[in-house]
């Protein structure tokens, strides 16, 4: 009796949960599919077209440049402190502590603190090399975190086996221990890019709105998600907000996609 | 003829005292096996002979340990030629995620050897050695995690012996794996006497006095009894190693 009370629940819950990715996809499908004109993949943007094109390219700039940045930072970072750190280290507990609060933090929080460091004080203005580096900021735990799980899910007795045949620390880290840890990192360096492609509070903030193409690091832009933002509170171009939302989510799909297939052929490669 | 000798040797975890004053000689081209009860000191006694406790933290070691006359403990000494030297095969087998070939050339290659050639012979000798060699060479380039555990642990004895070592230690290399697989380990380890000084950490009374020409008793951190082998099985000089063999305590 009360075992079917459960099972049914289980299937309520999933049902739930599938529903909704369902009909929020199928909603913004519906709505902007119809409007995916040409014309939003001009490459200059102009209050007619609306094009969506300097956007997207982008976001592919400053997930590119954070992950440039954050990922050695994190991996390294994560590496120190399971692989070299001792264990009782007071630093070590340290940067633990501040590892989970930022990953805590509201993403706005990112963007006052981004506004008034990198564009005020250090006076980048608006620009995308402010939006990259608060993004860095932001992702950085993420990829500590994730660096650090697959680490600890490494087996010690294999570390040993490499120390007990001769081999140094370093050839032990890359020989033995990278290949096995590497599906996970991966999956947090993905991780970090999907938080970025989402972003909109910390980079309105520090990158501005401006719907040009930047053209150094130093000149202001938006990503996607900011300019589905500004399209949709503007009020005046709903439409062509739904079919940014459109190319939105494809992007995270694929990104997702790739994420799954980049890990699971890892992890038959190291344990086929 | 002695190829290790422990001088003295104490050993502390923090404040606890796991090894209290050892001395004893590992014969060349012999095998030599440690006995006693869980906790007296076996594993820790076997890992000082390569320096594997250097790797746990807040463990510090006073006396000598020498090998041919050399003190494995001195400053000058180098951790990972003594390791290329002193070979170790642990408990549960632990083979790389990897091929077998790349399993056994991870050792060599790590020593500097690089050629294909080279590399192929020792991969084919080691295996050999190992006893598994006509069992694996027609999939060189299977997962090693995909062989049975007797199999994986003789792939890790031949991975050992593909650097080339001296002594062999090995930290009750059977006691994961079925009577089968065990006799044929047994059967390998008294082959590889000719070659190599061999320790070997065992809780199978049986199997101690099968393979092994010399045996040291252990109980808290002191070696109680050191002696020939059938000399301490029908023989024992101390009331606890008697004890001991006889299965009253341990
Ligand atoms: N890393 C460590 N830190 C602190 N104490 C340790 C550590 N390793 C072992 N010990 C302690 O040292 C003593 C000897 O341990 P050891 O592993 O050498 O025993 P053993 O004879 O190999 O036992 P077993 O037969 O169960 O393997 C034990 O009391 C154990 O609790
Ligand atoms: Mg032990």
């Amino acid at each position: 009796m009360s075992r079917n009370y459960i099972k049914g629940l289980v299937y309520f819950s999933a049902l739930i949960t599938f529903g909704s990715l369902f009909f929020i996809i199928s909603f913004i499908l519906i709505k902007g599919l119809p409007h995916l004109t040409p014309a939003l993949f001009s490459f200059h943007y102009t209050t007619t077209n609306v094009s969506l094109l300097p956007a997207l390219l982008t976001t592919f700039m400053v997930v590119g440049l954070t992950l440039i940045i954050a990922t050695p930072i994190g991996v390294f970072t994560g590496f120190y402190l399971i692989e070299y750190a001792e264990k009782n280290n007071k630093g070590v507990e340290l940067i633990r502590i501040a590892t989970d609060t930022l990953a805590a933090i509201p993403s706005i929080v990112y963007g006052l603190f981004g506004m008034l460091f990198f564009v005020t004080f250090l006076r980048f203005q608006y620009s995308l090399l402010a939006g990259v580096l608060t993004a860095v900021i932001m992702v950085l735990p993420l990829i500590i975190r994730a660096t650090e799980e697959s680490l600890l899910s490494v087996k010690d007795s294999l570390r040993q086996a490499s120390f007990s045949l001769g081999a140094g620390k370093l050839r032990t880290i890359f020989k033995i221990v990278l290949p096995v840890a590497m599906p996970g990192i991966l999956s947090g360096v993905i991780l970090a890019s999907g938080r970025v492609v989402g972003e909109t509070a910390a980079l309105m903030y520090t990158m501005g709105t401006s719907t040009n193409l930047p053209d150094s690091l130093f000149s202001s832009g938006r990503t996607l998600a900011l300019h589905m933002y500004v399209l949709s509170s503007e009020g005046q171009h709903v439409n062509e907000s739904y079919a940014t939302g459109v190319v939105l989510i494809l992007t995270v799909l694929i990104i997702n996609a790739l994420s799954t297939y980049l890990s699971s052929r890892l992890t038959k490669e190291t344990t086929k | 003829m002695s190829k290790v000798t422990i001088k003295e040797l104490n050993l502390f975890y923090g404040k606890f005292q796991a090894l209290h004053n050892i001395n004893l000689p590992i014969l060349k081209n012999e095998i030599t096996a440690f006995i006693g009860p869980s906790g007296c000191g076996k594993s820790t006694l076997i890992k000082s002979l390569n320096r594997m406790n250097d790797l746990v933290e807040g463990c510090t070691i006073s006396g000598e340990v020498k090998m041919d006359d050399e003190n494995i403990y001195a400053k000058e000494c180098n951790i990972n030629l003594l390791r290329k030297r002193v070979g170790m095969v642990f408990q549960q087998p632990n083979p790389f995620p990897m091929s077998i070939y790349d399993n056994i050339a991870y050792g060599p290659r790590t020593h500097g050897i690089k050629n294909k050639q080279i590399v192929d012979e020792l991969v084919e000798k080691s295996l050999r050695k190992a006893a598994i060699w006509e069992e694996v060479k027609d999939d060189l380039k299977k997962n090693a995690l995909s062989l049975s555990g007797g199999q994986q642990q003789r792939i890790c004895i031949a991975r050992a012996l593909a650097v080339d070592p001296e002594v062999l230690l090995m930290d009750e290399p059977t006691s994961a794996l079925d009577p089968i697989s065990t006799a044929k380990i047994e059967e390998l380890v008294i082959g590889l006497k000719k070659d190599y000084t061999l320790v070997i950490v065992t809780h199978n009374m049986q199997q101690a006095s099968r393979i092994s020409d010399k045996t040291a008793f252990f109980l808290n951190g002191k070696i109680i009894e050191y002696d020939e082998t059938r000399k301490i099985f029908t023989n024992p000089k101390k009331q606890e190693t008697e004890d001991y063999i006889s299965g009253r305590f341990g």
